[in-house]
Formats: C-alpha cells, structure tokens, sequence
C-alpha cells in the first residue's frame, strides 16, 4: 500500500494505492472539504504548505486506511518548482519519520506515463507521448522504470500552444479545453498553419505555429478583424488543432517505426484533446497496434500517478531514505541502439 | 549586427527572424554577471524566449535546454552561471511571484531573465537590464536594450 504526495507545481495532491486498486485521489484545489481559509488557490510554491496536512488526511481518510496500512510514502521529486517540491518532500520526509516507513522519490514526467496502469495494463516495451502545458516529450519504456527520451519540445509545450493561440484569437487563456470544444464544429482544411517538423530526429517545436498564427491574424484588416475571428473561430480552432495534432501523431508513428513497439501510451492533460485521441486511434488502427490513455482525471496533475509510479519502485526495490533531494530539472537518458 | 553597448546608453537592434533574435541574446550575455535581472517585455510571440535561447548560448547551455516557463514558471539552466528563466505570464496577483520564491531567484548568484515583468512590477528590483522587443513587419523585430536603475 502506497501514500503518494505531489506538489511539484500548482496542485497539491495525495493519494492511496494498493498495488490493484486506487482507494483514493485527492487535488487540493478541487475538493471541498479542504479549506484554504478563504485565500483563493493560488499559484505553487509556499501555498502548498497551507493545505498539504488536510489533503494528506483526506486521501488517508478516503481511502480508508490508516498509517499501519502504508508500507511506504511516494512524493515528487522533480521536475518542477524547487520550493513548491520542498513542501511535498519535506512533509514526506516527515512522515516517513514519524512512520517508520520508508520514502520514494518519484519523477513527475516518469509518473504521467505510469497513470495509465491504474486503469490499464499495457504491454512493455511501449512508447509514450506525454504532453501537457507543460511537457511535449516522448518516450521509449523498453521495461518498467526505465525511460529512453526519444524527443522533446525545443519551445512551447503542445499545450501551451493551444493555450496561447487560443489567447491570440481572444479566447481566455488557457484556451486549450475551449478550443477543442470549438474545433468539434469546425473545418480543419480551413487554412493550411505550418507543421513544424524538424526533419532532424523526434524534437517538437511549436512557437512558429504561434507566430504564423499572428501573422494570420495580422494580415486581416483591423476594421474586419473582431468580426472576422468570431465568424470563423471554430474553423481557425479546428485548423490550428490540426496542425498541432499532426505533428504530435507524425512524431509518435515515426516513434512507433524506430522501436517497433506494439503499444502506445498517450499521458498529460492534452490527452484529453478530442482530436489527438482520435488522430491517435487510426493511426495505432492502421498500425495494428494498442492505444492506452489514462481517465482524464488521472491526467492532469495528481498524485494517484505518483502512488502508482511509487509502487513499481517498491517492487523494485528502489527506496530512498531522508537524503532524498529536489531537482527542477532533469535529464532522461537518450534512446540508443544497444538498449 | 553592432554589440550592445555596456553603460546606460540604450542600444537598438532590428532582427530580422528568430535566429537573429537568439544571437541578439548571445551578443547581449556578454555584459551580464551574476546576480544580474534581466526584464523581457514584449507581446506574445515577439521572441523572448528565442532571446533567452541567445543568452544560455552563451553562458554554454544547450540552446534546446530552454524552453518556454509559461506553465512551469521557473526553469533552471546549470551552465557557466546558472540562468533562472521566469514567466509571469499566468500570475493574477503580483504577490504569487513571492509565493514561487521570486527573492531567492533575484537575490541569489545566478542570472535571472523575467518574461512577463509586468505582471509582478511592484517586486522587481530597482536596478535591472530591460530587453523590449516589439513586433515589425512580417517577422522582423525591433530590440531595445537599456539599464534600468
């Protein structure tokens, strides 16, 4: 039975896992039973302090379970905010302590993949596309724990990409959610947005799409421009979703090629896009290949992730104990032939 | 391209595409020292990342390494002089920035680049680096670099 504890960035999260079965899954921010004292969640960091004991108790409480019943405690470690991740490790270092348990430190990028075996079981080695507002990366997981990166975004993350060219066509940011809606009715062949496919490797960039998306919407008149945008915005949503989508489905075939997997796994919150899921689920079709993708609650930022990702560790044997240490960036090894 | 100039006399530069815009960054590194503040202004697209991607050159951090802090909101380059890449873009409150820890960034060793300055004005340090870039035609850009103090 695992406890895991994630605060790398703005949620502050907890959660029970039993090895079979998540016994619960708690995001600060979204559960009511948790008071903020009147403060609005805010952004990260120190906030995390302020609400990481009830959200511990909660998912505990959820769960059913009580400290006898832990065998160990999961938190982030990286990447991530370094004082947002303090706060997690710290407190999981305290209870580890005070427990008697001991503590695994778990890469939040790693855990997004491992969100997927709380519902699935899909078959290694696989490769894995995490995208979010913050990551574009992909994945080979020739075994359990062990993450060759293949690419990565070199500018904006495939999310942030559809927050901000959301935001340029006067939507709210973050825009992401809203313009897959709006793409649903929309004409993706309404103009040609550039893919960027950085013919090199399995890199992703995505900035030049935000600009040619401004140059666009510069080159329209500004009398006609509002009337413009509001007139064709489910058309520009759905072609802009196509040209990130395409490179996204174009990089995890060429993936699929190089390494000969039979799975795919797809993770992070722009999996919840209606558009890559689709895109993604012909093209494994065609291949003949699996597709998993994590419920969107698991998704998102939390810690059922983390306990998941904790209780491959545990099997594994990899512990830590209190030397454990944040880290706002890592390095994944590279993907190589002789693996 | 001409160097920037070390002083508090503004130097101005116009870019004529992306890579110009890294290597107005790389040319511009050359006058930073540690515990410098860089604050980068401009609208969404005019390149401030591309400009940090330029001054990471220099201090010998992979140019890929830099990626865009919107969600994140720190990133952290190791380099010759460890770089704290900022974006304040998603802040509601200026008060968020001392949530994330803004102090120990300014004040620590490192060289900190702030994106999206604006949103959190009333903590920044008197005494900074401003880069203004501003959209031109097409994909050209007009830099503006000054000491502010």
């Amino acid at each position: 039975m695992i406890l895991g504890i994630e605060s790398s960035c703005d949620e502050t999260a907890a959660a029970v896992y039993d090895g079979a079965q998540l016994l619960s899954n708690v995001v600060a921010s979204q559960n009511d039973h948790i008071d903020y004292g009147g403060i609005v969640p805010e952004l990260a960091s120190r906030a995390h302090e302020r609400v990481i004991w009830d959200t511990v108790a909660q998912a505990m409480s959820d769960a059913g379970v009580t400290r006898e019943h832990i065998d160990a405690i999961a938190v982030t470690e990286g990447p991530g905010l370094m004082g947002s991740l303090l706060v997690g490790l710290c407190f999981a270092k305290g209870l580890s302590v005070q427990w008697q348990k001991p503590v695994i430190g778990v890469n939040h990028i790693d855990a997004h993949i491992y969100a997927t075996f709380i519902d699935e079981k899909p078959e290694l080695p696989f490769v894995s596309l995490v995208v979010s507002g913050g990551h574009t990366q992909l994945f080979h997981v020739p075994r359990p724990l062990r993450h060759e990166i293949m690419g990565q975004t070199r500018d904006d993350a495939a999310g942030e990409a559809f927050d901000k060219i959301g935001k340029l066509l006067g939507l709210d940011y973050p825009a992401g959610p809203v313009m897959d809606r709006l793409a649903a009715s929309g004409d993706a062949s309404f103009y040609d947005f550039p893919r960027a496919m950085l013919r090199k490797g399995l890199d992703f960039s995505f900035s030049g799409l935000k600009t040619s998306v401004l140059y666009y919407i510069q080159d329209i008149p500004e009398e006609q421009r509002d009337d413009y945008l509001k007139k064709h915005l489910n058309d520009l949503c759905a072609s802009i979703s196509a040209a990130i989508t395409d490179v996204l489905i174009h990089k995890l075939r060429q993936a699929v090629r190089e390494t000969g997997v039979k799975s795919v796994v797809i993770a992070g919150g722009v999996s919840a896009n209606s558009m890559l899921r689709e895109k993604a689920r012909k093209m494994t079709g065609q291949l003949g290949i699996s597709l998993h993708i994590p419920h969107p609650e698991y998704c998102t930022d939390n810690a059922a992730m983390i306990a998941v990702t904790g209780w491959f560790k545990a099997r594994e044997g990899q512990y830590d104990d209190l030397r454990l240490k944040p880290y706002a960036r890592h390095q994944w090894d590279k993907k190589s032939s002789a693996v | 391209m001409s160097q920037p100039a070390a002083g508090k006399q503004p130097s101005y530069f116009i870019s004529k595409g992306v890579g110009e815009t890294v290597q107005a960054g790389e040319a511009f590194a050359q006058l930073l020292k540690p515990g410098d503040v860089v604050l980068l202004e401009g609208e969404m697209g005019t390149g401030k990342t591309h400009f940090v991607k330029g001054v990471a050159r220099y201090f010998g951090i992979p140019e890929e390494e830099v990626q865009s802090p919107t969600f994140s909101l720190v990133h952290e380059y190791p380099g010759r002089c460890v770089l704290y890449h900022l974006d304040c873009y998603r802040m509601q409150r200026p008060e968020e920035a001392l949530e994330i820890g803004l102090e120990e960034y300014l004040y620590g060793s490192g060289i900190t680049l702030i994106e999206w300055p604006e949103k959190i004005a009333p903590y920044l340090p008197p005494v900074c680096w401003s880069v203004e870039i501003r959209h031109l035609k097409g994909e050209r850009r007009e830099i503006l670099i000054h000491q502010k103090s």
